[in-house]
């Protein structure tokens, strides 16, 4: 299936890249964040990384399906 | 008016006061962050915040709901800037206004609390050295 990943700060600065359109079997954010750290080198599995699917927040265990946008945030820093 | 908003302009500190008037209410509580000129040793001359404002807006609406019904209290803002800022500047503003203090002040809390770590929002900061790094990102920064 086809899905969208867009990238954030750090994670964005890593991929070189904020947003790409990947095919893959990955039915989880986690699985789909390993496939792409195979790609890009720089890219780090941090502890308390957040995800999102279509805008709204989501678990590394949430099911991802075909034409989903998976958001990939790295440590948040606000305030 | 939205409670939580995200903007790139200096926060009106009177205008965000001045929403949260309320004749019923007998306190009111603001904290506000600022830019501070160190962090973990390093001197910072500016710092940059990335704010994904679909999903910010959306989970600071939540937290301040959160709070309303948690604590009792009657009216609570919040607003987050966006961009490059200088020392000094306030990046963060909430404000909690109910009929008694304590309430106030334990929302005000939570809210800052909670908006730290559940908002799509990163803080990159700019030291004297010249090097910039992605707060809680040390690794990227040195791998990048």
């Amino acid at each position: 299936m086809q899905v969208t990943v867009r990238y954030f700060a750090a994670f964005r600065e890593a991929a070189g890249r904020e947003t790409e359109t990947v095919e893959t079997r990955a039915c989880t954010p986690r699985v789909l964040f390993d496939e792409c750290r195979s790609r890009y080198a720089e890219l780090q599995a941090w502890e308390s990384s957040l995800v999102a699917i279509n805008d709204e927040m989501a678990r590394w265990d949430s099911e991802i399906g075909e034409g989903d946008e998976v958001l990939f945030f790295p440590p948040v820093a606000g305030g | 008016m939205k409670r939580f908003s995200v903007t790139t302009r200096p926060i009106d500190l009177d205008l965000f006061r001045g929403q949260l008037t309320d004749p019923r209410c007998g306190a009111y509580v603001q904290f506000e962050g600022w830019i501070r000129d160190h962090n973990e040793g390093q001197a910072v001359l500016r710092l940059e915040y990335e704010v994904y404002e679909p999903l910010a807006v959306k989970e600071g609406e939540t937290i301040l709901s959160e709070a309303t019904k948690r604590f009792g209290i009657l009216r609570a803002a919040a607003v987050h800037r966006a961009g490059l800022m200088e020392l000094g500047e306030a990046a963060v503003v909430v404000g909690v206004a109910s009929p008694h203090r304590a309430e106030a002040f334990d929302a005000c809390r939570y809210v800052i609390d909670q908006l730290k770590v559940r908002l799509p929002i990163w803080k990159k900061e700019h030291y004297a050295s010249g090097k910039t790094e992605w707060v809680n990102c040390r690794r990227c920064a040195e791998h990048g």
